[in-house]
């Protein structure tokens, strides 16, 4: 009987292995299968043309994406000058000023935006920005991938300021600092790799983002005349060269699609990097 | 390290004048029916303490007996605590303490922690930034004072070619002694001392006990310890603090020679705490 038992236990822990093992296998698969066949598909139109070119008119073969790699970068500037400095002070605010009741409240707004549909937010910059201006642009297009950013950009701060030890807060208060000069010059530097990384973790996150693009910087096909005038971006080039009805248009998009996810991997890279290499203090 | 024989009560029952000690119109800190709570739960109870200038006083008890508590309403680092009352007098040189602008405090009474708490930054810039804090700007102020602070902390030597060099890859010992030496470049009229030496090796608290005998001259000396032999070899006076009580305060001869208590023999004797 108690043979018995074990063989079942063996059965059934070498089921679940195996089981597992096989789940992670298809995790790491499935990441390189994508490269693999945006690469694939991609790579006849991945040349230089494609990074210094405009595309070429309907029907012509050859052109590049210049305006929408140059349209995201501007975007998603836009988006970091503002989801950033907002997210980050208020982060501050609920890590180091804010009570137990509000602190509570706060995070739960905040969870709340972080949990509003990008499409949504499209909408309301395009009610907000679009509609009263009366045109398309690259700022409606950064306010909204802006806006995405701010909650992931509260929360990193605020749990990277709150790893911070109390003791290095008592150790400048105790030399006549005061709450602000505490925090600004010593608990955030102390917790800067850790901001850093998260806020490119951030970026990399909305740097795929099409929805709300879609209806607030809107894309075309030529250089974008400036910030408030509509500008391509690699999302919604993706988005409409994929259901275009050329052949050649379906290769640029693949290319497309592997130039952004490279972007995105090498930002989530570098962030780790950063993270992994900060100070002790910022790890302890 | 030996116990110093002194330690040994040979007398017992002798009333001792502890109002001298508080009566004094020199001390530096004057303390009267201070009372302090966590919430509802009363930490420390009536304290009257006379704490004199240049001098090194030592707070001793067991743990909770309010003794850190009691230091640390000295520069208001209770404040930083939520939830707290404070009641009574709290006079440094003769200026009420409580209502003064804290910063200002804080300044004029410095303090070292249990734990070092060196910022991640470099050696240099952890001894300048009370200077820097308190708006001290130029530059060869800031070095002077940077060295002499070292100097005081027996520190310079150790570590005068690496001022740039990060704070934290110093030894615990040494951490310590910056923390000291960034406490001493504000110069604070007093200096308060959290179980300074409670994360240190002989050698290391050694070197502390020593150089805290050198400052003696510059600043005034508050140290809380649960080290019993430490108090008895560096304070000048010694008060004993039981349940948020100060028990007796006086001499530091007398408190572990001839205590004026059954408390403080019990406890100085090692019958309990």
């Amino acid at each position: 009987m108690m043979v018995e038992i074990s063989r079942q236990r063996k059965v059934v822990n070498a089921v679940m292995l195996s089981l597992s093992g096989l789940c992670t296998v298809v995790v790491i698969a499935v990441l390189f299968f994508i490269l693999g066949y945006l690469l694939w598909h991609g790579i006849s139109s991945l040349n230089l043309d494609f990074f210094t070119k405009l595309p070429k008119p309907s029907g012509e073969s050859g052109g590049g994406m210049a305006n929408a790699i140059v349209g995201s970068g501007k975007v998603l500037l836009l988006a970091t000058a503002i989801g950033v400095p907002v997210g980050f002070l208020a982060g501050v605010y609920l890590a180091e000023y804010s009570g137990k009741a509000f602190a509570f409240l706060l995070r739960y707004v905040v969870d709340l935006l972080n949990g509003v549909p990008s499409i949504v937010i499209g909408i309301v910059a395009y009610a907000v920005v679009v509609r009263p201006m009366r045109h398309y642009s690259t700022f409606a297009g950064g306010l909204a991938l802006g806006i995405m950013m701010i909650p992931i950009a509260v929360r990193t701060t605020e749990e990277f300021l709150r790893a911070i030890p109390n003791s290095l807060r008592e150790g400048a208060l105790a030399l006549g600092a005061t709450k602000a000069k505490t925090v600004f010059t010593v608990v955030v530097p102390a917790a800067i790799s850790g901001l850093v990384s998260g806020m490119m973790l951030n970026l990399a996150r909305v740097a795929g983002e099409t929805a709300p693009l879609l209806f607030t910087a809107l894309g075309n096909t030529f250089w974008s005349k400036g910030w408030l005038a509509p500008t391509a971006t690699l999302p919604v080039m993706i988005y409409n060269y994929a259901i275009a009805p050329e052949e050649d248009l379906h290769k640029q998009a693949w290319a497309a699609g592997f130039v952004l996810l490279t972007l995105v991997l090498l930002i989530n890279v570098t962030a780790r990097v950063i993270i992994a290499r900060g100070p002790a203090s910022a790890r302890r | 390290m030996a116990t110093p024989q002194a330690i040994r009560p040979t007398q017992i029952n002798v009333p001792i004048e502890t109002e001298s000690v508080k009566a004094s119109p020199m001390a530096k800190l004057k303390i009267r029916n201070l009372n302090f709570y966590y919430g509802s739960f009363q930490a420390l109870h009536d304290i009257d303490m006379a704490i004199q200038p240049n001098k090194i006083t030592a707070f001793i008890g067991p743990s909770g007996c309010g003794k850190s508590t009691f230091l640390r309403t000295m520069n208001r680092m209770n404040e930083t605590v939520r939830n707290t009352k404070v009641e009574g007098e709290l006079l440094l040189d003769d200026e009420n303490l409580l209502t003064m602008d804290v910063t200002n405090v804080r300044r004029r009474v410095g303090m070292v922690f249990q734990k070092s708490n060196p910022f991640p930054k470099s050696i240099f810039d952890n001894v300048a930034y009370g200077l820097h804090v308190n708006g001290i700007r130029k530059k060869s102020v800031i070095e002077d004072a940077v060295q002499r602070s070292l100097e005081h902390a027996a520190l310079w030597t150790e570590v005068k070619d690496t001022l740039n060099r990060p704070a934290s890859a110093l030894s615990g010992g040494q951490q310590q002694r910056l923390c000291i030496a960034r406490a001493l470049a504000v110069e604070p009229e007093v200096l308060l001392l959290d179980e300074p030496c409670s994360a240190l090796d002989p050698i290391a608290t050694l070197k502390i006990e020593e150089l805290l005998f050198q400052i003696k001259n510059l600043t005034t000396i508050v140290i809380v310890t649960h080290n019993m032999q430490q108090a008895a070899r560096l304070a000048d006076s010694t008060g004993f603090f039981l349940l948020g009580k100060l028990i007796e305060f006086n001499d530091t001869r007398k408190i572990f020679q001839n205590p004026g208590k059954k408390e403080t023999e019990d406890y100085v004797t090692g019958r309990f705490g």
